[in-house]
């Protein structure tokens, strides 16, 4: 029975290795997550709408990638590119939405 | 990200409002008085020309504070350097004087104005840059201290004067003022804010520590020292600021949007007098 558990904890703490393995980020991740939050980016600054906390998420995945922190990093591109989408959505919307505040 | 889904929710109800009024003409005339009712109706116990004292219109106790200071004014040293600088002449021997109407005494309440050669809106510190240029000197910076002195001491000889802004008539400079209409009330940056959910809707209501400014006027005192930044603050820089407080990344200094905004409120403004200097919390 002892054996059996000892071998039971072995596969177990094997399985876990491999799945954290497999879910660790790599340096490829981390770029294809960055160049889709600066195309984002990119998008909002067309309309003169970026946003700051945008910037600073993307300051924040490139140093993580510099410091080989690619989880860390990808999490932060990530961020970026949700919160350049919503400054491209604000601008859209605020091109009909605006004329509704104007005193009249 | 749950930060990212809040925003993006709170966008989704703000476009989910009716549009009531959706049409973008621009009638200044009209605009204009119904502008000036607005603030007016809603502050009856404020004197008209008081509104360009911004904060301190607004708070009687503020206003105490700064009759107290204003008896050493903060921004004194900026008005001498300015007089100074005004009256050195450049390496060619013309002073910023000969680039000016009145050699450029009392003029300040003439800017922004709309240059029909360029088709731009000049604000009286691009004029500055541009004598500056005409006569072979590098350009200042927008937002730094030499600019903030010349524009203070401009503003200063022209205090009392009315606002006195003119639209052409040239579907240029109505475009300008429909553009700078329109960055005065849009939505940006983090927050969500646009100019008027500050000074239209807010004035006299406190954001953190500080008293909200009403738009009517808001021009008039500028440039103006900041206690927040224990120093003066040109046009340029106020409004880059505004915009980082709402997180949303400023715009070049002097930009056509920041041009356009500035010929629009300074048209609101006309008829009221030029408080600038001015100093602010």
């Amino acid at each position: 029975m002892r054996t059996r558990i000892l071998i039971g904890l072995a596969v177990a703490a094997s399985v876990a290795g491999f799945g954290a393995a497999a879910l660790a980020a790599s340096a490829d991740d981390f770029k294809a997550a960055y160049e889709k939050a600066q195309a984002a980016d990119k998008e909002a600054a067309a309309l003169k709408n970026q946003w700051t906390t945008t910037e600073d998420e993307l300051k924040k995945a490139k140093a993580a990638a510099d410091a080989g922190k690619f989880d860390e990093a990808v999490k932060h591109a990530q961020e970026a590119e949700a919160l350049a989408h919503a400054s491209v959505a604000q601008a859209k919307a605020e091109e009909k939405l605006w004329p509704d505040a104007v005193i009249r | 990200m749950l930060r990212t889904m809040l925003i993006a929710v709170a966008m989704v109800a703000g476009a989910a409002q009716p549009l009531l009024a959706a049409d973008t003409a621009s009638d200044p005339k009209a605009e204009f008085k119904a502008f000036r009712e607005y603030f007016t109706s809603r502050f009856p116990k404020v004197a008209l020309d008081d509104f360009v004292n911004g904060p301190y219109s607004m708070d009687e106790g503020l206003r105490k504070q700064w009759k107290a200071i204003d008896e050493f004014p903060p921004y004194e040293f900026a008005v001498d350097k300015g007089k100074e600088m005004f009256a050195t002449p450049f390496k060619n021997g013309k002073t910023y004087g000969d680039c000016f109407p009145n050699k450029g005494i009392g003029i300040r309440q003439t800017y922004p104005r709309f240059d029909e050669k360029s088709g731009q809106v000049i604000t009286l510190d691009v004029a500055l840059n541009q004598c500056r240029e005409a006569n072979g000197e590098k350009p200042f910076d927008y937002t730094k201290d030499d600019m903030a002195a010349l524009t203070a001491y401009m503003a200063f000889t022209s205090r009392g004067k009315a606002m006195d802004i003119n639209i052409p008539d040239d579907p240029r400079a109505l475009a300008a003022y429909t553009k700078g209409k329109e960055y005065f009330y849009t939505r940006r940056g983090q927050l969500n804010f646009s100019c008027a959910s500050c000074h239209v809707q807010n004035p006299g209501n406190r954001i953190r520590t500080e008293v909200l400014a009403p738009a009517l006027g808001i021009m008039n005192a500028l440039p103006i020292y900041r206690s927040a930044w224990g120093g003066m603050g040109t046009t340029s820089r106020r409004l880059r600021t505004c915009n980082s407080q709402v997180r949303g990344v400023p715009l070049k200094a002097e930009s056509e949007e920041y041009r356009n905004v500035e010929y629009y409120l300074s048209y609101m403004a006309n008829g009221l007098p030029i408080s600038g200097p001015g100093a602010r919390p």
